[in-house]
């Protein structure tokens, strides 16, 4: 098998031999896109990350409780009126991810805080009630959140986030 | 692999790799500079496509094992969960399950060629008993994956099985209870063939890299049986046989892909789209087409242990096939007896098969017992003396000679076995088929569907139609287990909106709980919720319908079919015809009589329906004309709803269907043209080597 004019000027059988590797190639790389696919969120796991309602009115001042929504949770805080003074009274500057409490709880809700309950180091699940701002705290690492859920102290990059939801009633929110 | 590589690679790195570890030059020298025989027909190229299916099998079983679970309750809904929600889980499931039947059958291929060929004589023993041995594994690892989607046909294969082991005296049934784990199939039965599926397919690989060391020490046999004596008479691996072969692996791959997209469901069993139930054996167990001649040797033989015996017996005795034939002259196209009685072997091993498919009955048993008894002869009486007594013709001195020598008449000879051996392996399929015929009663009508064919589509008013009737006639004894509200609204189904979904659930009460009081309480549907059943279990289901269970209806036109006669099936391969199930449920549907005919006697509590098998079923005539209000005027007449209801279920057992054809179309037009350039790509390669 001696090709040696290819070098100088492409012939019609280099012409025929890129091309089938080119389409052979191009079918291997489409053949590779169902078996990647595959590993996404099938269509009963996404369903079932529909929104979900919470009633609030069990929940009294000062307590919190913990639901799951798509796999995570969520914290939902009823703050007391000492938590959101502290959470609101604090200089921006001092924040490693500056924050207002009013852009983390809903206008008009300022009592109830919620918040994705992992924490931004590791995806360790933070303890309510806990640490030296009265907010959170996360034990694997030492992170610690305020009552508005923003990191204070410890290794965690960013506040814990505020997950989608809407407040159906007063009463009642719908997350997701 | 023979002797030290003469590899030298000029990049540092690799130099430095090469003298620690000389992997590439085991790979150059085993799949490059190999010296591979120049006259190779493209039966050798079935050696590639083993390799590949083995490859593509791992890979796809790998993925469906991340997705599939391995227990009694759950796993029959885990692989329709699959195919049904996973991205792409239908075309892996359809892979993997067709790509079974695909590697038997080039396994076939492959050792009937190595029998033609003579390739199991010295010096290749050794390499035709790992291949007996691959074989083994691979019935094993088979039969292991049939039983895991946990429908009828896998649940009683699994019981026959296992049971052959009982036959062994006296720990007969101590190794039967330990196969299983339990006191019947179950649970742990399950889980371990689960864990042995996915091992032994590893096990096969160990054992292919010995069968490839093995060939590559002995050289490749050739079509004239003579070894390769100058430079002359072999080309380099790379690229003559790799051209060669990813041609052959082209062409395979369009007969695959013809089984993936279009159909799916032609090697398999309806009867393993029923859920396992310990309580009813389906009428006729029948293994897969592969399986066939064995099955049929087993029941040929009327004494249970000896019936097992000659079961493995026909197996085992392939490894004995070196020392039976002692021959001197390799390939039977140079003897002339041989050549013969090897075609003779081939039909006898194909109405094995076809036996298999049958019930063990009549005329069937005694050919059995005949066709038994030649197979066995063709090894241990034949072969021996075929040796002694007969004269070959002269073979050629050289393989340059044997090619030389070669007329035009070779590519037509080659076509024609090739179209023989498919035409075989269609008999075999369609006596499967007819395993399933045996109910009687006269067939359906064809109807005519919108989804049939490469292009059929679901035709949208009818599954919109099709729900109405379901909801306001079958919804009242029949669920949808497998079939959510989201559905409605997903591409290639009924074309709904998410909201008409999500209003269309609410109109149903769906059971959930416990709540924090601890007790179940009913709310409306969701988009996620399944269709419920109208009855909370099978006893329920059972007592308010006079002792008959009103089955689930998601997956009932796949579960039914009807036996297809003679030479229907192989048309049926051709024109992709696999409306058996949609057929039969639109003709049960409108084959309701008032009057059983005279002679018939109807058992209390059951209706004349002249489609149902045996003529009495308990579900009264569910259609009446102007029983549903049609909005789009359409007339309200039972063969209309039947048709609507049946295009709907077609939709419930599969709403990946235009999806599955779509990409069956881009990928037949992808295939073909790959071919056309590997063909060119070969020749080209090969004008060189002449």
């Amino acid at each position: 098998m001696t090709t040696a004019s290819s070098a100088d000027h492409p012939t019609r059988r280099d012409f025929l031999y890129v091309a089938t590797g080119s389409v052979a190639a191009v079918g291997a790389a489409f053949t590779v896109w169902p078996l990647v696919s595959q590993m996404n969120p099938d269509a009963s796991t996404i369903a079932a990350g529909a929104p979900i309602e919470v009633d609030l009115t069990p929940i009294a001042e000062g307590q919190d409780i913990k639901v799951f929504w798509r796999g995570k949770p969520i914290y939902i805080s009823h703050r007391t009126k000492k938590q959101i003074e502290a959470a609101q009274n604090v200089a921006l500057a001092s924040l490693p991810d500056p924050q207002p409490d009013s852009a983390r709880v809903k206008a008009g809700h300022d009592q109830w805080l919620v918040v994705i309950g992992i924490c931004t180091h590791l995806g360790c699940i933070p303890i309510a009630h806990e640490g030296a701002y009265d907010g959170f705290f996360c034990p694997c690492h030492g992170s610690v959140y305020d009552t508005s859920g923003r990191i204070r102290q410890g290794p965690a990059p960013t506040n814990l986030p505020v997950p989608p939801y809407t407040f159906v009633s007063d009463t009642k929110i719908q997350i997701g | 692999m023979s002797g030290p590589s003469d590899f030298q690679p000029t990049n540092p790195a690799l130099k430095w790799i090469e003298r620690r570890l000389p992997i590439m030059g085991l790979m150059h020298s085993s799949f490059v500079a190999y010296p591979t025989p120049r006259n190779l027909n493209y039966f050798w190229t079935f050696g590639a496509i083993l390799s590949m299916m083995l490859g593509v099998q791992i890979l796809t079983g790998v993925i469906l094992a991340m997705h599939y679970t391995p227990h009694a309750d759950l796993a029959f809904k885990s692989v329709e969960l699959i195919v049904r929600d996973v991205n792409y889980g239908w075309l892996l499931r359809n892979i993997h399950a067709c790509g079974a039947s695909m590697f038997f059958f080039a396994v076939y291929i492959h050792m009937f060629r190595g029998l033609y060929y003579g390739s199991y004589k010295e010096p290749r023993e050794v390499l035709w008993i790992l291949g007996v041995i691959i074989y083994l594994l691979m019935m094993a690892t088979g039969f292991m994956g049939y039983v895991l989607p946990w429908g009828q046909m896998s649940f009683w294969g699994a019981t026959v099985i296992t049971n052959l082991f009982s036959a062994v005296p006296y720990f007969g049934e101590s190794i039967v209870t330990l196969l299983w784990g339990g006191y019947s199939v179950g649970n742990p039965t399950l889980n371990r063939f689960f864990s042995l599926h996915f091992l032994l397919p590893f096990v096969i690989a160990g054992v292919v890299v010995l069968h490839v060391w093995a060939l590559h020490v002995a050289g490749q046999n050739n079509p004239a049986g003579v070894e390769p004596k100058t430079a002359k008479d072999t080309v380099p691996f790379t690229p003559y046989a790799t051209m060669k072969d990813a041609f052959g692996v082209s062409c395979f791959l369009l007969f695959f892909a013809w089984f993936i997209f279009y159909m799916p469901n032609y090697l398999g069993d309806p009867e393993n789209y029923i859920p396992a139930n310990p309580a009813v054996t389906p009428a006729h167990i029948v293994p897969e087409w592969y399986y066939l001649p064995f099955y049929a040797i087993l029941r040929s033989i009327p004494n249970k242990l000896a019936g097992v015996v000659a079961m493995f017996g026909a197996i085992v005795v392939l490894a004995f096939l070196p020392w039976l034939d002692s021959a001197k002259t390799r390939s039977s196209k140079y003897r002339p007896l041989a050549k013969q009685f090897f075609w003779m072997f081939v039909v006898v091993c194909i109405g094995l098969g076809y036996l298999g498919a049958q019930p063990p009955e009549g005329i069937y048993v005694i050919v059995g017992r005949i066709l038994t008894f030649l197979y066995f002869a063709y090894f241990l009486i034949l072969l021996p003396v075929l040796s002694r007594i007969e004269k070959p013709r002269p073979v050629p001195n050289s393989i340059a000679d044997d090619v030389l020598a070669k007329s035009g008449g070779k590519a037509a000879t080659m076509v024609s076995s090739v179209i023989a051996l498919m035409v075989a392996g269609g008999l075999l399929l369609g006596g499967a088929e007819s395993a399933r015929a045996a109910e009687g009663g006269p067939k359906p009508p064809g109807e005519k569907w919108s989804f049939a064919g490469p292009f059929g589509k679901f035709d949208r008013g009818a599954l919109q139609r099709g729900l109405k009737v379901y909801k306001e006639v079958c919804a009242s004894c029949h669920g949808l287990s497998f079939v959510a509200f989201r559905n409605l609204a997903e591409p290639g189904g009924p074309g709904y909106s998410v909201a008409q979904a999500a209003a269309f659930a609410s109109e149903y009460k769906v059971k959930d709980g416990p709540n924090d009081a601890g007790d179940m309480f009913e709310r409306p549907g969701r988009p996620a919720d399944y269709f419920p059943s109208p009855f909370p279990n099978e006893q329920a289901a059972r007592a308010a319908n006079g002792g008959a269970y009103p089955p689930d209806l998601s997956l009932i036109n796949k579960a039914r079919s009807y036996g297809r006669g003679f030479p229907m099936f192989l048309i049926d391969f051709f024109t992709q015809y696999q409306e058996q199930g949609p057929d039969y449920v639109a003709a049960l549907l409108q084959g309701y009589e008032d009057n059983a005919p005279a002679g018939f006697t109807l058992p209390e509590g059951s209706y004349y329906n002249k489609y149902f098998p045996g003529h009495a079923i308990k579900m009264p005539k569910p259609l009446s004309d102007g029983q549903v209000t049609y909005d789009d005027g359409s007339p309200a007449t039972v063969a209309q709803y039947a048709k609507d209801v049946t295009t709907f279920l077609m939709w419930t057992a599969e709403p990946h269907m235009e999806a599955r054809k779509a990409l069956g179309l881009q990928v037949f037009v992808f295939l073909i043209l790959l071919t056309i350039l590997l063909y060119f790509t070969k020749k080209k390669v090969w004008a060189n080597a002449h």
